[in-house]
């Protein structure tokens, strides 16, 4: 999902708050601690999250997104192994 | 830093494969430099593993609302804004 920025739509904007998850503030201080340490770059993230089938991207919600680039990412970049995570989560 | 404030500029309309911060919907489009901001490392290689180096200039283009959208509803003068990079650009 690649330049998803000037699509044409009706829908209306979604401008209420959102209180943000635990998981979610974690998701965040991993990509900035991935960085700091010249893991994983901005760049990369936002490539990880393009590499996104277009119909999960819709489905995703904004985190959700950061965390498929950081296992992508980190999984091509060997830190993680294919399937990894999910043999952790018991999936 | 080939542009200089107030000068008029139109995105290149090439595709480009891969990772890049050129938004479609100004490829081909012209607007006027509104700002000179500074060589940034390069997304187009840093989002590979790359350190993006050399750094490429970065401007910030405006752009007429009804050039970019022309269906658009606007008031006449909206103007959008967006960071391209030298190497997006060229010379009207």
């Amino acid at each position: 999902m690649h330049d998803r920025g000037g699509w044409p739509t009706e829908a209306p904007i979604d401008r209420s708050e959102h209180e943000l998850a635990d998981w979610e503030l974690l998701t965040d201080a991993l990509v900035g601690a991935l960085g700091g340490q010249g893991v994983m770059n901005v760049d990369e993230l936002r490539r990880g999250i393009e590499s996104m089938p277009p119909e999960e991207y819709e489905r995703a919600s904004y985190y959700e997104r950061w965390l498929y680039s950081v296992e992508t990412i980190l999984t091509e970049k060997g830190v993680l192994a294919a399937g990894e995570l999910d043999a952790r989560l018991g999936g | 830093m080939r542009y200089r404030v107030g000068q008029r500029v139109r995105v290149a309309a090439r595709p480009h494969e891969g990772h890049h911060r050129t938004p479609g919907y100004v490829k081909g489009k012209s607007g006027s430099v509104e700002r000179v901001h500074a060589p940034f490392t390069n997304p187009e290689t840093r989002a590979y593993g790359s350190d993006g180096l050399p750094k490429q200039p970065l401007y910030l283009v405006g752009f007429a609302q009804r050039d970019v959208w022309p269906d658009s509803r606007g008031h006449a003068g909206d103007r959008i804004y967006v960071d391209v990079f030298e190497h997006w650009l060229e010379a009207e």
